[in-house]
């Protein structure tokens, strides 16, 4: 009988010692899914990093249009939108696009734009080596700004794709802000 | 005195209770450890929340009558199909289940309780309290939950009601419940049986409820994670889920889908385990292919944990990811269908007699492989971009979840009812209870899915004039569905208490195997104190023949 009992103690805590793991599983998820986002450009994640593009050539036989698309989170009370609706660009080559934002909530305000790329097999190919979206980004009141992109289209991308869709959400960041205030490198204040 | 008078006068295991039978009263209830009463605990309380739930269900088909409103505002309707999901998902199937499994499994192994009793005790007494938490949200000021039973993030987290925390913590102490129920179910059949009882000798519902033991105590944790990130994001300054802090809610989907899927396994395993029991009893032959059936249901629960994607197409994953998920999820219909063929091929040239139990196992047998074959179609990734979040959703999963899950829940309860009670029930109620619920639940659910082809979209109070026709069938169907069960408890509480009824024997059923049917009816309070003998089980498994 106490043979048993040793014997249901052990089992027990084997298992207990699994579900604890599994617990904790569901916290690595995150890291994982973020690591996996941004190795398939999921979400545009691959995005949200500043890429290299040493030794690429141009590809001058194909053209891609890449579509530029702005939202604004739960109506935020600013304007924001791409200066040209499209660009055409042939992979390998580097481009600059500006978006104009403006705040008009009548006060002081931090937001970050969190970006997302179409079709999901093109994310990772469209690669940016300077983004406002890398960083938050902090408005007086009123104030107008011009904020860079550069960007550039990596050649291996399938050649079954011919347009992409860069899609920006504009977020009021308040309650998360990070340390470094007050950040508009590129910006061109209007 | 006169009790122990009669008790010493007479030697059989009457006298056996007079010595350490249950205590009188409501404590007999609250601090007992036997596997039987905490079996009953649990299929009460699992009885109680299906009318609860079911009446959720008749609420919002009444709404769904006519285009418009006829009865409940948008924010009541979708508390209602919130609720609705959610009890009959983790208050009635996943509970009576576990009834099943503690009134069942040790009969089965010859094993006088479960392993760990306490904790038995208390892993049941945890429900009443999370339920009663959960649905104390609707006496709150502001909205119940509304977010849906996926309660899908920012909906739970940045626009959820204040009562979403007590929503929280409820699923919190369901989760620990459904643990401590696995837990104990795991180390009872591994400890636990008869000596003679080897592994290729026990029951399908043993081997169904071990494989559905350990897919809870992989995936209820991440459950319990998936929540407690809601409550940081909600309350302690994270972003999990939240896009402006660096988050992402497609992460949340990922999560709650790595439990969800599994889930849908966790609620019909223990079913099919039942199918098998009963299917060879009314055909008077044994299971065919009984190994093939350990390895198929194995294969499931070890599929199943790689195929959540599928209910996540269209969040823009990669389309290797789409196709590896969308494989992985038909490949799920092999040892599925080797399941479906096995039960077949039992009934094939069987001595069949259809009593209740049988009714409903065959109605399984038939409306589960329709449920099975809409599954198929909406794991192809180009159909289900169109069948996603439309009422071809809904018939599906209630085609599984109501024919599947409920139809062998219902099953199990009349095949074992006399065992339990000791007492056979009114088989002409039984036979109308099958034909209403049956006819109800197609009336129900077969017009959902033109509806769902159609266009409909779920989870909405209002729909186009031209979906109302079907509709109006719909709701009819719902109410005969819903109706019918009035009958069922009837049947059971007779059954319990009423003495109009033949008493049962112990073999009960004529073709019935298994140790169960070697015990009295109603079964002792305390069974197999001494384990049964290597002849006694090999009668008992005809399987081996
Ligand atoms: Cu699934």
């Amino acid at each position: 009988m106490s043979n048993h009992q040793k014997s249901h103690k052990r089992l027990t805590l084997i298992l207990v010692c699994g579900v604890l793991l599994m617990f904790g599983f569901a916290y690595m998820l995150v890291p994982l899914y973020k690591l996996i986002c941004q190795k398939e450009g999921i979400n545009g994640r691959s995005g949200a990093t500043a890429s290299s593009m040493a030794g690429l050539s141009i590809d001058t036989t194909r053209t891609i249009k890449v579509t530029f698309l702005t939202t604004l989170h739960q109506h935020l009370p600013f304007t924001f939108k791409p200066v040209k609706p499209f660009l055409l660009i042939h992979p390998g080559e580097r481009k600059l696009i500006y978006f104009y934002a403006e705040n008009k909530t009548g006060h002081d305000m931090t937001v970050q734009a969190v970006p997302s790329i179409t079709p999901g097999d093109a994310a990772r190919f469209l690669k940016k080596t300077e983004c406002f979206c890398f960083t938050q980004q902090y408005f007086f009141k009123g104030e107008k700004a011009d904020m860079p992109v550069y960007f550039f289209v990596d050649p291996a991308i399938p050649s079954s794709i011919k347009e992409i869709t860069l899609s920006y959400t504009l977020f009021d960041v308040g309650d998360f802000l990070k340390k470094q205030q007050h950040f508009t490198k590129g910006r061109i204040d209007l | 005195m006169t009790d122990q008078h009669i008790a010493t006068q007479d030697n059989d295991h009457h006298d056996h209770d007079s010595h350490h039978g249950p205590a009188k009263g409501w404590r007999r209830w609250l601090f007992t450890t036997n596997h039987k009463d905490i079996g009953t605990l649990y299929l009460t309380l699992s009885f109680i929340l299906m009318f609860v739930a079911g009446t959720m269900a008749l609420l919002v088909r009444t709404e769904l009558f006519e285009p418009g409103k006829v009865l409940l505002n948008p924010e009541f309707f979708n508390q209602m199909t919130t609720f609705h999901g959610l009890i009959m998902v983790f208050g009635v199937i996943m509970p009576a289940m576990a009834g099943l499994a503690n009134w069942m499994i040790p009969m089965m192994i010859g094993a006088q309780d479960m392993a760990l009793p306490r904790l038995n005790n208390w892993s049941f007494w945890l429900l009443p309290f999370a339920f009663t938490m959960l649905m104390s949200t609707f006496l709150m000021s502001g909205n119940a939950p509304d977010f849906g039973w996926t309660f899908y993030a920012p909906l739970s987290t940045t626009y959820a009601p204040k009562s979403t925390d007590f929503f929280i913590f409820s699923v919190h102490l369901m989760g620990l419940s459904s643990i401590l129920a696995a837990l104990n179910i795991v180390v009872t059949i591994f400890n636990m049986r008869a000596p003679a009882m080897t592994w290729m000798k026990l029951p399908m519902f043993v081997w169904s409820w071990l494989v559905t033991a350990f897919l809870l105590l992989a995936v209820m944790p991440v459950l319990a994670g998936c929540v407690t990130m809601m409550l940081m994001d909600r309350h302690f300054g994270t972003s999990f889920f939240n896009a402006a802090g660096g988050g992402d809610p497609v992460l949340f989907q990922h999560v709650f889908w790595f439990f969800g899927h599994p889930e849908v396994y966790i609620l019909i395993l223990p079913g099919f385990g039942v199918i098998s029991s009963i299917i060879p009893t009314f055909s008077r032959k044994p299971l065919f292919g009984y190994h093939a059936m350990v390895y198929a249901t194995v294969i499931i629960a070890l599929l199943g944990l790689v195929v959540w994607v599928h209910h996540m197409f269209t969040t823009g994953a990669p389309m290797d990811a789409q196709l590896f998920f969308m494989y992985a999820t038909m490949l799920i219909s092999v040892p599925t269908g080797i399941k479906v063929f096995n039960w077949t091929a039992t009934i094939f040239k069987g001595s069949l007699s259809f009593e209740t139990p049988m009714l409903f196992a065959l109605g399984f047998l038939v409306m589960f492989t329709i449920g099975g074959l809409s599954g198929l179609m909406i794991s192809l990734v180009p159909s289900d971009y169109q069948y996603r979040d439309s009422y071809f959703i809904v018939a599906h999963f209630h085609y599984v979840l109501v024919s599947g899950s409920l139809f062998t829940i219902i099953a199990a309860v009349y095949y074992w009812l006399p065992k339990w009670t000791g007492r056979m029930y009114s088989e002409r109620l039984g036979q109308w209870h099958f034909w209403l619920t049956t006819i109800g639940m197609n009336v129900t659910f077969m017009p959902m899915h033109f509806l769902g082809l159609a266009g409909m979209p779920r989870r909405i109070p209002d729909y186009a004039l031209q979906f109302t026709d079907f509709n109006q069938i719909c709701t009819v169907g719902a109410f005969i569905f819903g109706f019918a069960q009035l009958i069922f408890l009837y049947i059971v509480v007779m059954s319990c208490f009423s003495k109009r009824f033949p008493a049962a024997t112990s073999q009960v059923w004529e073709g019935a195997h298994g140790l169960e049917w070697t015990i009295p009816s109603p079964a002792p309070y305390h069974t197999f104190e001494t384990p049964p003998d290597l002849a006694t089980v090999n009668a008992a498994a005809p399987q081996l023949e």
